[in-house]
């Protein structure tokens, strides 16, 4: 039986893809900036930043409104509940591509330098599938997509590390631009967030899928 | 394990209306009982007390066992029975023309207490049990009807624990009650199940979902899923069960 | 949405026709109503008028006088009338109510058993109403009178009680089955035997009305004359003997108004008075028991 209830839930998802696909575009701009050294993309990340927090305010008002009206349970109730705190890292998760064009700008300023970018390309990759992953589990309900992203968290880290150790022997070995060295590392600290929250929305979709908990286990990974 | 019911069947006539359901109650804890109109939710508890038998041409099969001991034996008289597992209806039922006092001291006079002392504090200690005493203690003798909906259901409350039963079974107790009396009740019941094990029947899943420890969803006279009341009602492990809570049938 | 000046225009359209209709049909009801009280208020009037000139004290106290002599009273058939009740009371009143209470909780409850005795029972109890008065009279006149050989008070109690048991039956049974079902299973519910949870709560609850019922019987019997013709039979002295004819009211009215003197005659439509006075204020005093537990609490 087809209740009205649904149609609030479709919309209600609806309205979450919509701020996940203005934060993957920010990441997107973000990517551009600085591996496409395309200056003019920053802008928009800040324009799109504008949009994702009204975007927040009204997923989050839209949730405590079911909550309240429909008393929902069960199946029901993890999706919203799971909805509240996807919206959270949706957030962050723009928060973060506003960082990186903060750090984006700072580097870019001293153009005369060669730029080394050691492993950010592949960083920013990696990061930008497992959102995209992350929030292809939620629209599809997918369970396994869903705990690929968990696996995939190692991976990142690994290039965050890798990035650190790669810029600190750049600058031990004499080179003089600390502050974009800085920068970088910086840079590459956002994206391990992002991924970060890319995974909390992956344990959150399981949770609305299964019931179960699995944050803070211990996971499985190739690293 | 204070109750327990071990693969009971109930007919009426010919149709069978419980197919075996096996449920056991912890002591002192709220179980409410959910289930589509029909599903013989009702009928389920009037088996415990065994009221069920009272209606022409129906019979049971399975056994009760309350305290160890099956209520269907040969041995146990019905009547007796019934002073250990009382009953409270959905419609409050004061009994017309007696006063309050003698409503909630009726089975006990005709139980065989008669001294006035005795009566007395036991008609108090059930009509604080059953947070109604603040309102009636001034008014013992008006009729029982003339309370208001929600204090006679409270009356009809404080009656059966006159009897000190050691189970309540509670028929859908607030559905004729406005909000505001249904909150009173279920208030006084999370604090009554320190002294006797309630189970409820309702139709209303937000209620059992308020007040009860443990939950069972029946469904055409079988029982779906019996479990812990926050599991049931974030993670049931039935399909049916997550159908009937969120609405989509029922 | 229709037009709302449509519909407006419509509602008007059928006024005259429908208010015509509706008056015409209340006047018609009324009149007709009115047309049913005609016969008791000519009745009450008349015998009001014959009968009161002659209702005295002398009346109620002092016994019937020899043919001829004027004055004199109905003292005995009073008090005969007032012993054949009471009499008639100790077998209608306890047999009627057993008889309700059986077919209001055992029967109609659909107890398996009493299928078919119930069915006999109520059968017998629906016959017994519509058997005619005198026939009873006859009935215990062969089965009293005739084996001691004399009329008596107590054949005549008897056969005004078997009159009673239909009326006590009947009322108590549909009052008992006004009780809801829930307040019997209350009752059992307590932990209390069947016959307590009838007797000291369904019963015990519709006492006023039950009694209502059983005053309309006894108001129903005490004018009853053509059984008493048979079984107490008429006496013109005191009676002390309950195994000896006593006199009745309506036995007494029926005697003298058949009689060829003038004075019986007038004696006569004083009893009637007496009688249908006596019959009118029970009627009001169930009225009276009824009014206070009319009103049920909120």
């Amino acid at each position: 039986m087809e209740r009205h209830f649904d149609e609030e839930l479709r919309k209600l998802k609806t309205q979450l893809l919509a701020m996940a696909g203005h934060v993957e575009r920010s990441i997107e701009h973000a990517a551009d900036a600085l591996v496409g050294r395309a200056a003019e993309a920053i802008p928009n990340i800040y324009e799109l930043e504008e949009e994702v927090n009204r975007e927040h305010k009204s997923v989050d008002e839209a949730c405590l409104r079911l909550l309240a009206l429909q008393q929902p349970l069960a199946a029901d109730l993890r999706l919203i509940v799971a909805v509240i705190k996807i919206n959270t890292d949706l957030e962050r998760m723009g928060d973060q591509a506003v960082n990186i064009a903060h750090h984006t700008e700072r580097y870019m300023a001293d153009r005369a330098k060669p730029e080394v970018l050691v492993d950010l390309p592949e960083m920013f990759s990696e990061t930008r599938f497992m959102v995209r992953e992350a929030i292809d589990a939620f629209v599809k309900n997918d369970e396994t997509l869903a705990r690929d992203v968990l696996k995939r968290d190692d991976r990142v880290d690994a290039f965050k590390h890798k990035i650190y150790s790669d810029i600190l022997k750049i600058l031990q070995s004499g080179a003089k631009d600390i502050e974009q060295g800085f920068s970088l590392i910086l840079i590459a600290r956002n994206l391990e967030r992002i991924a970060d929250h890319a995974t909390n929305i992956a344990e959150d979709v399981i949770f609305a899928i299964t019931g179960s908990d699995v944050r803070h286990s211990p996971r499985t990974g190739p690293f | 394990m204070i109750l327990k019911s071990e693969n009971l069947e109930a007919w009426f006539g010919e149709t069978k209306a419980l197919k075996g359901v096996g449920l056991e109650f912890e002591s002192n804890t709220i179980t409410a009982i959910i289930g589509p109109s029909g599903c013989g939710k009702s009928t389920y508890i009037r088996c415990l007390n065994r009221l069920h038998e009272e209606t022409p041409g129906a019979r049971i099969g399975g056994r009760v066992l309350l305290q160890g001991r099956n209520i269907y034996g040969p041995e146990v008289d019905p009547v007796l029975l019934r002073r250990q597992i009382g009953m409270v209806f959905q419609k409050p039922n004061p009994f017309p023309s007696m006063s309050v006092y003698d409503n909630v001291a009726v089975g006990l006079k005709l139980g065989g207490i008669r001294k006035k002392r005795e009566l007395d504090s036991r008609v108090e200690w059930s009509l604080r049990l059953a947070a109604l005493w603040d309102e009636v203690k001034d008014k013992l003798a008006r009729p029982g009807i003339s309370l208001s909906g929600g204090q006679q259901q409270r009356l009809c409350i404080a009656r059966a624990l006159a009897v000190k039963p050691v189970v309540l079974l509670m028929d859908e107790p607030t559905s004729a009650l406005d909000p505001v009396s249904t909150a009173r009740i279920e208030e006084l019941l999370t604090d009554l199940k320190k002294t006797v094990t309630i189970i409820i029947v309702t139709h209303n899943m937000q209620q059992s979902a308020r007040i009860s420890d443990k939950t069972a969803f029946l469904l055409m006279g079988e029982l779906v899923e019996f479990g812990e009341t926050s599991a049931l009602f974030t993670t049931p492990k039935d399909k049916r069960t997550e159908s009937y809570i969120t609405g989509r049938f029922g | 949405m229709a037009n709302q000046f449509e519909m407006e225009r419509e509602m008007r359209a059928e006024q005259p026709g429908r208010r015509i209709t509706n008056v015409l049909m209340c006047s018609a009801l009324a009149f007709a109503a009115f047309v049913a009280i005609i016969p008791l208020v000519s009745v009450f009037g008349y015998v009001f008028l014959k009968g009161f000139s002659s209702v005295s004290i002398e009346f109620f106290t002092s016994m019937p006088k020899p043919v001829g002599e004027i004055g004199g009273g109905m003292a005995n058939a009073l008090a005969g009338t007032g012993i054949l009740v009471g009499l008639a009371g100790l077998v209608g009143i306890p047999w009627g109510l057993a008889a309700g209470v059986y077919l209001s909780e055992y029967v109609a409850a659909g107890e398996k058993g009493a299928g078919l005795g119930g069915s006999a029972i109520r059968f017998a109890i629906d016959m017994l109403a519509s058997i005619p008065s005198i026939i009873v009279g006859l009935f215990v006149y062969v089965l009293v009178v005739m084996p001691f050989k004399h009329f008596s008070a107590w054949a005549g109690g008897l056969a005004l009680g078997i009159l009673m048991i239909p009326t006590v039956a009947r009322t108590t049974e549909e009052l008992l089955k006004m009780v809801p079902v829930h307040v019997r299973e209350a009752g059992l519910a307590l932990g209390l035997p069947r016959w307590k949870v009838i007797v000291h709560i369904v019963l015990k609850g519709s006492l006023r009305p039950i009694s209502t019922g059983i005053v309309l019987a006894i108001a129903r019997v005490s004018g009853e004359t053509a059984p008493l013709l048979f079984t107490a039979f008429g006496n013109q002295y005191w009676s002390h003997d309950l195994s000896a004819p006593i006199a009745s009211l309506p036995v007494q009215i029926y005697t003298y108004a058949v009689s060829p003197f003038d004075e019986w005659h007038r004696q006569a439509w004083a009893g009637a008075l007496v009688l249908i006075l006596f019959v009118s204020s029970l009627n009001l005093l169930t009225r009276v028991i009824i009014k206070p537990s009319g009103r049920a609490g909120a």
